[in-house]
């Protein structure tokens, strides 16, 4: 939309991790549409608010639906998109402020419920669209306007967080992997159930990471970021949580949940037709009250 | 002969009080008395005061009554908290198995739970209490009998026992009342409809009036005195496409909301005044992006957590504006349990047709009490939904003036429904021009809600008595009284908040207009003083609804 549209306003620095993930994402929408024969119009994008949330307005080509709702409620906005329409693909992008801080608490209740939406999380560990205070995913001892003696509090682990609150699908990916990204968020849509993408996706701006993510051999720095082995078993939730509890940031799939994935709407339109209740009309429910 | 009888059934929660009162109202409805019962209990599962109470009547009912005929108490506490309420002449009926009252020549104590127990039927120590005041206020007990033979004929093994056990509980209560020799007017008899009724509870006319209205989503968040609704809708809302869920928050429920808002269907949620606090920021969120939405708010005490189960009506300018920035929420409050079945439906016709939040103000008072009232004419039924785009517009979604066609995902027209500000296609953009153009179409759709309806009697009076909400039974009882007194008080009532309707407005200007309600600051009163209207509140804040000679004496001594 942003290139056709002059009166919008917002713009990405350049090199944000995020137009990477804009990219893939059309491309997996791309890609869905031509293999499903499904119109763009099927999909919505639910956005929240930070500099991620903003991709709803960036994109371009065929637009799907969108909502850039309010801050941290992208989860539960898609749980009531969903839950009404379950024949809508429905894609929820979210930033690690907008997530795992103010939104963190919607995590759960998704992933218990399976609800059939995917999560594609930009992580640039800060708040970029508020200019640089420090987010759940930010290191310790960092220095920024909000931690001027050094962030005080831990890092926080998302994907053992994710793995805790039994999220079913787990992905994890680089920006600049466009690729590969836009292949991963593909097979998440098609996850029946609850999937996230969580992307490290490096700001300019406040927090560069792409030496640290990639590694940079001249200043001997060892990448972050390394592909998960063939001899990974993401079925196995403890070596899950084996692989991500250290600082490093494994790419590929973390964790899939063994077994078949029966989604919300399923398991709520099994529910209804093993109870085998038809809903009763106005007249009805008023008549059983009836004082004879 | 007597027209009313109230009756009060006070103990510890968990002793069936609320229960006793509305077996002894639904078994005078079904009688063919009209029937109102009122109960407030505290905020736990069991002990604690409580009490239930039943209005039987052979005239319609306006209120739960100010003064008892007969106290039924089950200890001491309850006795000597409910005594001031008891009317001169009253009769008190105790269980003597917990205490004694000596000094009272007009109790009657009856060991109810070892006289069940003694009987083998534990469970019918409620039915003896009714026996005895069924005896003591002279209702009939063919009528009773009756009731009891229906509701324990339920097509199972053992329902004659069962319905003879009763029956002979009856009767030990009645025998037990006629040793005393104590005895109140005869009740009248029951009047004859014409009309079939039906014994509904405010929380089932809210929900069932959604049903009509055409819900098709309901998610929530348990909060007393809200939870009966989602509850309800979760056993009968229960269609191949309706969905029904239980959200983590009032935070979740409302996003929730505007998601399945956004996705084109109708959708509600129930909640309370600390889940109202928590859903300001999703409101402002669908009134921004235009989200046809209804939020019942079934009023508490407040703030914070207050008087949970307790009635008061204090969320008013919150559910006018229950978030930041400029906006006005459509606000509709029913004043009886009738009105609750229309206003739901109102409510979902309102969001429909302005394409935004409307909220929905019960109160515990409405919301639990239960009731006889003819069965509402379906054929009056009528529901609205929004005007879908068909793709005229393109994906410019929030283009005109006013209203314009909704796009629905999965059709024509995508385009952001955007929280932030934004132009036609729903883009941000802070630009002040756009602001002052987008902000004048968001309160000009409000112009399509001025078709609400109001009631107004003795227009040529001075003065008017004009109150909102559940305060509408007491006051119509006040107005009446003062009226038939010889009092020259005009009468207006209209359950569309906000909008006002424009015409009940302009018959309002020049006026002395007394506004009763239940909160401290006289909120509805200020919101009418904002409008230009000369108002002044008559306030209580005690948690209960107010009493029609309270309401008399405080009118008459405005117009001193």
């Amino acid at each position: 939309m942003a290139k056709r549209n002059p009166l919008y306003d917002f713009k990405w620095c350049p090199g944000c991790g995020d137009f990477g993930v804009k990219v893939a994402l059309e491309q997996a929408l791309a890609r869905r549409m031509a293999e499903r024969g499904e119109s763009i119009e099927n999909t919505v994008i639910v956005a929240g608010i930070g500099c991620s949330g903003n991709m709803v307005h960036m994109m371009e080509g065929p637009q799907p639906f969108g909502i850039h709702g309010i801050h941290g409620r992208a989860l539960p906005i898609a749980y009531g998109i969903k839950s009404a329409r379950p024949d809508l693909n429905v894609v929820v992008v979210a930033g690690d402020g907008d997530f795992l801080s103010i939104g963190a608490e919607h995590i759960g209740p998704q992933a218990r419920r399976n609800l059939d939406i995917t999560a594609v999380v930009m992580d640039n560990g800060i708040y970029g669209l508020t200019k640089g205070q420090a987010s759940p995913t930010t290191e310790l001892s960092v220095v920024t306007s909000t931690t001027r003696f050094g962030k005080l509090d831990e890092k926080m682990n998302p994907f053992l967080f994710y793995l805790g609150v039994g999220v079913p699908y787990l992905v994890s990916q680089l920006s600049s992997r466009v690729k590969e990204l836009a292949g991963d968020i593909k097979t998440a849509m098609e996850y029946p159930g609850f999937s996230i993408v969580h992307v490290q996706s490096p700001c300019t701006t406040y927090n560069d990471t792409y030496s640290l993510l990639k590694g940079d051999e001249k200043k001997g720095i060892e990448p972050l970021a390394y592909p998960i082995g063939d001899g990974h078993d993401p079925e196995d939730i403890v070596a899950a949580a084996a692989l991500v509890r250290d600082r490093r940031i494994p790419i590929g799939q973390i964790y899939r949940r063994a077994g078949e994935s029966v989604a919300a709407h399923q398991r709520l339109a099994e529910a209804k037709a093993r109870a085998n209740i038809e809903q009763s009309t106005v007249e009805e429910l008023l008549t059983a009250m009836t004082i004879a | 002969m007597s027209k009313n009888l109230v009756v009060r059934f006070a103990g510890e929660g968990g002793q069936g009080v609320v229960g006793g009162a509305e077996l002894m109202a639904s078994a005078a409805a079904q009688g063919g008395y009209h029937v109102l019962t009122f109960s407030t209990f505290p905020s736990q599962i069991k002990g604690g005061p409580a009490w239930g109470q039943a209005r039987i009547s052979s005239e319609p009912i306006l209120t739960p009554g100010d003064y008892l005929d007969v106290l039924v108490c089950q200890n001491q506490y309850a006795y000597d908290a409910n005594l001031a309420d008891l009317r001169e002449g009253g009769l008190v009926v105790y269980n003597s198995e917990e205490f004694e009252i000596a000094d009272n020549s007009r109790a009657l104590g009856i060991p109810a739970d070892r006289m069940a127990r003694e009987a083998g039927n534990p469970l019918a120590s409620t039915i003896i209490l009714i026996g005895a005041v069924a005896k003591l206020a002279g209702v009939s007990i063919e009528a009773l009998e009756s009731f009891i033979t229906k509701r324990w004929s339920r097509g199972r093994p053992g329902d004659e026992q069962i319905v003879a056990g009763n029956i002979n509980a009856l009767h030990m209560g009645v025998e037990q009342a006629a040793k005393t020799g104590l005895q109140l007017e005869d009740l009248d008899t029951p009047p004859t409809h014409q009309k079939p009724r039906i014994m509904i509870r405010g929380y089932e006319a809210s929900a069932i009036g959604a049903i009509a209205g055409g819900v098709e989503s309901f998610i929530g968040y348990p909060i007393s005195p809200a939870t009966t609704m989602l509850t309800y809708m979760e056993a009968n809302l229960v269609g191949k496409d309706r969905f029904v869920g239980q959200a983590s928050s009032e935070i979740e429920s409302i996003t929730a909301l505007i998601g399945s808002g956004y996705a084109g269907k109708k959708t509600m949620t129930s909640t309370a005044g600390p889940g109202l606090s928590l859903m300001g920021e999703g409101l402002g969120l669908a009134w921004m992006a235009e989200i046809p939405l209804v939020v019942v708010d079934v009023q508490r005490g407040g703030p914070a957590t207050g008087l949970p189960t307790k009635t008061e009506q204090s969320d008013f300018i919150m559910a006018m504006n229950p978030g930041h920035g400029d906006m006005s929420v459509p606000v509709i409050a029913p004043g009886s349990i009738e009105e609750a079945f229309w206003a739901s439906i109102a409510a979902i016709n309102w969001s429909e047709r302005y394409q935004g939040p409307v909220i929905l103000l019960s109160e515990a008072a409405i919301a639990e009490r239960a009731q006889d009232i003819e069965m509402p004419d379906l054929s009056r039924v009528q529901t609205e939904s929004r005007l879908v785009s068909q793709g005229e517009a393109g994906n410019r979604r929030y283009a005109g003036e006013g209203r314009s066609p909704f796009p629905v995902p999965g059709g024509p027209g995508a385009y952001v429904a955007n929280g932030s500000e934004h132009d036609e296609q729903g883009d941000t953009t802070h630009l002040p021009d756009i602001h002052v153009t987008m902000t004048d179409r968001r309160f000009k759709k409000l112009e399509l809600l001025d078709d609400g309806t109001f009631e107004a009697e003795r227009t040529d009076a001075a003065v008017v008595l004009l109150p909102w909400g559940g305060t509408k039974g007491p006051a119509r009882a006040a107005w009446q009284e003062l009226t038939d007194e010889g009092v020259d008080v005009g009468w207006c009532f209209t359950m569309f908040l906000n909008p006002l309707p424009s015409a009940l407005l302009e018959s309002l200007r020049g006026k002395r207009v007394l506004v009763p309600e239940l909160n401290y600051l006289g909120q509805f009163a200020t919101y009418l003083r904002s409008k230009g209207i000369n108002a002044e509140a008559i306030t209580q804040y005690t948690g209960l609804p107010f009493k029609v000679a309270d309401l008399k004496s405080e009118i008459r001594r405005r117009l001193a």
